[in-house]
């Protein structure tokens, strides 16, 4: 075994390059992959910063009262044609021009009617901070930097639930945390995490800031100092073992990052959550977060080998790497899902895989949706569902139609057009009942050409149609624009969200009806004046049942309270997703948004058993965002 | 929640509804024409037509019966093949085979047959158009009450005039047996349920799992009497709650996001069977439905039966009723295609939903002239009807004073306004002349005359004679005495108490339901409500004075108080008969069979020797009812080893009863807590 760090390093480093070597040609092997502690970084130039994602002030690329880059957004132009603005995505700079009259046609909205976002975030709104003197002067002399800045505050005042938008686009905010410290690894995390014991001090971890869980929400009722724990310095990925395919992270980094990162060593996680752009690894584990791939790569908490979590009580971690122990209650669990809890994540190993040789997208359309949810339950039942397979609803079939960008070729707009003819006319498709499949393979060649005929086939067993990789591939970038959307439709009086599930098979199509239905009802009942868009996915499989997202979304011109009635609405579909057999939640977590159900949800003796976990490991409440319990 | 059946019941009806004689039409224009037109309904959104064959091959394989097969070969020892040819016999016996062309027949035919019969059949359009609404929307539950044979396809027919799905409609299996008629039925949505089920599990499972397909699927509404059986007495029927269970859980277990129930009440002037009606509640069995049977009753066919009208409730939302009352997350750990005793909650929800639609129906019912005139008619003694009569002017100016009194209870009347009010009580005596005459300015009671008479009458046989009019008459009062009932047993409590303490009438007033909740519908755990609504009633008819501990009796309220209390009279009488019956020392086992004869014997020397003034315990309905009733408070226990349907009284117990009913004792004394049903 190798005795000192520095050897390790060193060959760890060489390896790398040797690998990065083979995959990209000659590089600057610094560039590439860089095998760091913490300790050793500092005075060096910090190499692998340069282009990492995610700033200190985030405001400076992100948008403080949306989704995602400043540089990105959707707009209607002079022509009132919708566009995406922006380079970063494939369709960045695209007219989209079948938007408007679906955002019409869907939610009745009309593009004279606008409820413009407030544009600056004005300072003074913001209260002022409540700073622990003592634990002020302490930090400092840490040298881990640190602000009170109140645009950096109100930043990680908040996740992205409805409300939680809505009310920035105001210009309103509530508690927010009173200073953000950025700490740059593992250690630095102790000082802090000490330091606070010691003050009593709250601190709220905050990795991508992507919750849709209210759980970055400070409680209000908070009135210890808050200090936002910003680990997106922590971004490193420490090292990489070849031998056993795992690679050490440290938990701040997010998903676009650590997949370039990885790949350019010929890698990656292959764990790719809808929101990996922003989203975080130590926020991914805190959450129990799932990704698209899951069918091949796993589930986080397939994924991940070890963890080290800095609690009140001290690190927790594992002695050693095995893939599988019996040591009593994983206490991994305790950590997944511990929503900031407990502690803050700092460094995870996780598996690695390759990369795949190759990668295809492809679509099906079925007649219906019970057509689809039967080939889907067939697929999961034999055992070959794709990396991804996802079934859209008609209206989310229609939706992902409505942000086809303009067709460049006279020839391709014939070819749609040949394609619905045959599909609608000459296969007798009801083209208000049909839906379709997202697929996406990954492997080998060979084997993805194999594997795809074997879905295909199931498929056509179920009145399934092949409809081409480019409905499949648009599929899938309508997940990373969705949010952009959605900032587009509160432009224009339209409120909306998702919210998902997992459900046995035999219930996935009683619970996407019925929710469905009730979103409906509910919105009539509490006088939403247009119908809403109430849609669904089937977005994973497993062996016993699937994951189901729904869409959810209205104009609400003519409420006096819409956040009231949206969160109303969102409710009631909770609770009929709950009578209906479904769980609390697949991955966007319990936060506090959903608290009210977690004694239903895992019985009085599952919540005394949390809490007495809280209670020992933060017995002052240290990590006070009161999630989960 | 629970007053939603109140404004359910009366939707629309504050201002003259809006009724169509759907004859009028027929009477202008061609039966073939009619039959033939266009039927294009629009069914549930999404639910796809299905075959006989498809349908009965989806409960055949669905996974509960594949699991029930397996069961019921395990504990009989027969294959599991030879248990699924058994259920596909079942299956055979029991299906629908609804065709167009049959429903078109059959709207021919009853197009003929029902402009023989009534003057007008009225329905209410706005109740039609919810329905048609309805349809679209959710799977419905099509819930009429049952009085005459005429009703069975009389819903189809309308569903067919108005282009709205035509139902399957659940029939008792003896319709089936009817030569040709049998399968005409089938053809027009019938599906047959044999009546003494019992315990055969295998015939549950298959009628379950044929319901719940039928409701899943949605593609056409189900039709079902709630009630369980054609109501011999026209009096609503305590519901049965099986089929009742089987179209609700689909719902329970969230593979229907809601479904609708459709009340409809269908009242009748005159019932075409009333004298048949009599016969057999005085123990002269019923002919067996057979199609030579029918063709023989064709003679009823010249009668005039005055108007049918048929109401149709406000759609209610199963989804809203069940609100708070059933937690449908209890189905989430074992496969809902398992078979699984239903919970107590679900079975409280259920019985609590059965009886509101029958209610319900009670309260859309049409209260015709004829009822208010036949409940002023049993509170006079026999005698005078049978002997001296009663003046014309008396009975006349006493039903316009009842009229008044109805409508201030809120019932529905089927009083023609453009028509004077002595036109129109002379016009119903007129359709009722099989019951009542009038001579020389008095009415009397039509008594059967046999033809062949060979010896002088008996004094039994002439109680038997009148008993037979008085059931009829009965018959005709019991279609309004829902109307009357709270503010009856209101008055009542105030007789036999002879207190002014709410809470003592109160507790009367819940001894009554109790004892009555087997004659009456009682919405069940709403004795309260109920006992405000009649204070409340009293009150308004200005009968009471009502403060916060005091219901007192007021000077102007005599005549209505002392109607109220005569109304409930028989039902106290022939109660107290039976329960003296079953006191007497030689009963402390009694058969079912000895039951029914006993009670008919000593209920006629009672009335012989003018002790009792009632015939209405000579009744088998109420006979059946008081054993169900003394059953239920476990006071009557059935023996288990005894194959003759034998029963112990516990005679302390029923004396107890009847002391509480006669005032001796305070209901408090009793045991059994109101309610105790629940």
């Amino acid at each position: 075994m190798l005795g000192n760090t520095s050897d390790r390093q060193r060959i760890a480093q060489q390896r790398l390059r040797i690998i990065a070597g083979h995959l990209q040609g000659p590089v600057d092997g610094d560039s590439a992959i860089l095998a760091a502690e913490c300790k050793a970084q500092g005075s060096k130039t910090d190499v692998c910063r340069e282009g990492k994602t995610v700033p200190r002030r985030r405001q400076e690329i992100m948008k403080w009262n949306g989704w995602g880059y400043s540089d990105s957004k959707f707009l209607f132009n002079k022509k009132g044609q919708a566009e995406f603005t922006g380079k970063r995505y494939r369709l960045s700079g695209m007219i989209i021009p079948g938007l408007k009259d679906w955002m019409e046609g869907t939610f009745g909205a009309n593009l004279q009617h606008k409820t413009p976002a407030t544009p600056l975030l004005t300072s003074s709104a913001v209260q002022p901070a409540t700073l622990n003197k003592a634990f002020l002067e302490e930090l400092k002399s840490t040298g881990i930097p640190f602000s009170h800045d109140a645009e950096d505050r109100v930043f990680r005042a908040h996740g992205h639930c409805l409300h939680e938008i809505f009310a920035l686009r105001e210009g309103k905010f509530g508690r927010v945390p009173d200073m953000v410290v950025w700490p740059n690894c593992h250690n630095d995390v102790v000082k802090i995490v000490e330091l606070a014991c010691k003050h009593n001090v709250c601190v709220i971890p905050y990795g991508g800031g992507t919750s849709v869980s209210s759980a970055l929400e400070c409680p209000p009722e908070e009135t210890r100092s808050i200090v936002s724990l910003d680990t997106s310095q922590m971004n490193r990925i420490l090292w990489i073992d070849e031998k056993n395919l795992t690679a050490h992270v440290e938990a701040g980094i997010v998903g676009q990052d650590l997949e370039r990162l990885l790949n350019e060593s010929g890698y990656c996680t292959g764990h790719e959550p809808d929101s990996m752009e922003f989203s975080s690894l130590g926020g991914w584990v805190a959450t129990r977060a799932s990704g698209m791939k899951k069918n091949i790569y796993g589930n986080i908490e397939d994924l991940v080998i070890h963890i080290r979590m800095v609690t009140p009580r001290g690190v927790i971690e594992k002695s050693c790497q095995g893939p599988r122990m019996s040591t009593g209650p994983d206490i991994h669990h305790f950590i997944m899902g511990s929503e900031g809890t407990l502690g803050v994540v700092t460094e995870v190993t996780m598996k690695i895989r390759p990369m795949p040789e190759y990668q295809k997208y492809g679509s099906v359309v079925f007649p219906n949706f019970e057509q689809g949810v039967a080939c889907l339950r067939e697929v999961a039942k034999q055992r070959c569902a794709p990396a991804s397979i996802r079934l859209m609803d008609n209206e989310q079939f229609k939706f992902g139609h409505a942000l086809k960008p303009q067709v460049s070729s006279i020839f391709t707009s014939f070819l749609d057009g040949l394609k619905t003819f045959y599909i609608t006319k000459f296969k007798g498709f009801d083209p208000n009942r049909l839906c379709v499949a997202t697929l996406l393979f990954e492997g080998d060649r060979e084997k993805v050409l194999q594997h795809e005929k074997q879905v295909y086939d199931i498929a056509a067993k179920f009145g399934g149609l092949a409809a081409g990789e480019d409905n499949g591939q648009r599929g899938y970038m309508l997940t990373f624009v969705i949010a952009y959307l959605r900032d587009l439709g509160m432009d224009y009086y339209v409120i909306g969200e998702s919210f998902e599930t997992s459900v046995p098979w035999d219930r996935v199509l009683d619970i996407c009806r019925n929710v469905k239905a009730r979103i409906i009802q509910e919105c009539k009942d509490k006088g939403v004046q247009f119908p809403p868009l109430s849609t669904c996915r089937v977005t994973q499989t497993y062996d016993t049942g699937a994951c189901v997202y729904f869409y959810f979304a209205f104009n609400y011109r003519g409420l006096s309270d819409p956040v009231h009635v949206y969160e109303q609405v969102e409710h009631a579909a909770r609770e009929e997703i709950l009578a209906n057999g479904g769980s609390l939640s697949h991955h966007h977590g319990v936060g506090k948004l959903r608290k009210e159900w977690m004694r239903d949800t895992v019985s009085n003796v599952g919540v005394g058993m949390l809490k007495s976990v809280k209670d020992y490991v933060d017995p002052d409440n240290i990590f006070g965002n009161r999630n989960l319990l | 929640m629970t007053e939603t059946y109140r404004d359910s019941g009366r939707a629309g009806l504050e201002d003259e509804e809006e009724f169509v004689d759907i004859l009028g039409e027929r009477r202008r224009s061609s039966d073939i024409g009619f039959s033939l037109r266009t039927f294009s309904p629009h069914p549930y959104r999404g639910a796809l037509s299905c075959s006989t064959a498809d349908l009965n091959n989806a409960v055949l394989e669905s996974q509960y019966l594949r699991y029930m097969a397996k069961e019921i070969s395990m504990e009989t020892g027969s294959s599991v093949e030879e248990v699924r040819e058994d259920a596909r016999g079942i299956l055979e016996e029991m299906s629908q085979n609804l065709q167009l062309g049959f429903i078109r027949l059959m709207a021919y035919v009853l197009s003929k047959v029902l402009k023989r019969l009534f003057s007008s059949v009225l329905v209410n359009m706005e109740g039609l158009n919810a329905l048609q609404q309805a349809v679209q929307e959710s799977p419905v539950i099509l819930m009429p009450n049952h009085r005459s044979y005429i009703d069975f396809l009389a819903i189809s027919y309308i569903m067919f005039s108005y282009d709205i799905p035509v139902p399957v409609i659940a029939a008792g299996i003896p319709l089936a047996g009817m030569k040709l008629v049998g399968e005409i039925l089938r053809r027009s949505g019938a599906f047959f349920i044999r009546r003494a089920i019992g315990s055969d599990k295998l015939y549950w499972a298959v009628l379950s799992e044929y319901v719940k397909t039928i409701v899943r699927r949605g593609f056409a509404p189900v039709e079902f009497y709630v009630e369980g059986l054609r109501s011999r007495t026209l009096k609503s029927l305590t519901p049965k709650l099986g089929m009742m269970h089987m179209v609700l859980e689909p719902y329970f277990k969230g593979e229907v996001y809601d479904i609708t129930l459709v009340p409809i009440s269908i009242s009748y002037d005159r019932v075409l069977e009333e004298s048949l009606l009599a016969h057999e509640l005085l123990g002269i069995p019923k002919p067996k439905e057979s199609t030579t049977g029918l063709l023989k009753a064709s003679k009823v066919l010249q009668e005039d039966y005055g108007s049918m009208h048929v109401n149709f409730g406000r759609p209610l939302s199963v989804r809203q009723l069940c609100e708070g009352r059933i937690n449908r997350g209890q189905y989430n750990l074992v496969p809902r295609d398992l078979p699984q005793k239903p919970s107590e909650e679900a079975q409280a929800c259920v019985s609590w939903l059965a009886h509101l639609m029958v209610r319900v129906q009670e309260e859309g019912s049409l209260i015709s002239p004829w009822s208010l005139m036949a409940c002023l008619l049993l509170q006079a003694p026999a005698t005078v009807l049978s002997e001296e009569g009663l003046l014309w002017h008396q009975l006349t100016e006493k039903t316009l004073w009842l009229r008044k009194l109805a409508l201030d209870f809120g019932a529905r009347l089927n009083w023609p306004g453009h028509v004077p009010d002595l036109d129109v009580i002379s016009s119903t005596m007129a359709i009722h002349r099989s019951v009542v005459h009038r001579k020389a300015g008095r009415v009397f009671l039509v008594q059967e005359d046999e033809p062949a008479r060979k010896h002088p009458v008996s004094p039994e046989e002439g109680v038997a004679k009148m008993a037979a009019a008085m059931l009829m008459l009965a018959s005709y009062r019991n279609q309004s005495v829902h109307v009357f009932l709270r503010p009856a047993m209101l008055a009542t409590a105030v007789r036999i108490t002879k207190s002014t303490q709410r809470d003592e009438l109160f507790a009367f007033f819940c001894f009554l339901q109790d004892v009555f909740s087997n004659e009456f519908i009682f919405i069940p755990g709403k004795s309260s409500q109920d006992f405000e609504e009649a204070c409340f009633l009293l009150k308004k008819c200005g009968a009471v004075h009502v403060s916060q501990q005091e219901v007192t009796a007021s000077a102007a309220g005599l005549e209505v108080l002392s109607f109220l209390q005569g109304l409930l009279q028989p039902f106290i009488d022939s109660y107290q008969v039976m329960f003296r019956y079953l006191c007497e020392d030689a009963v402390h086992v009694f058969s079912e069979k000895q039951f029914h004869p006993a009670v008919r014997n000593l209920a006629t020397n009672l009335i012989l020797s003018g002790e009792l003034h009632t015939y209405e315990a000579l009744s088998s309905d109420m006979q059946k009812n008081v054993l169900s009733a003394l059953r239920r408070l476990e006071t009557v226990t059935k023996l288990r080893a005894s194959e003759q349907n034998e029963h112990k009284v516990d005679q302390a117990a029923v004396r107890r009863i009847g002391d509480v009913l006669s005032g001796k004792i305070p209901p408090q004394m009793l045991q059994t807590p109101p309610d105790a049903r629940l």
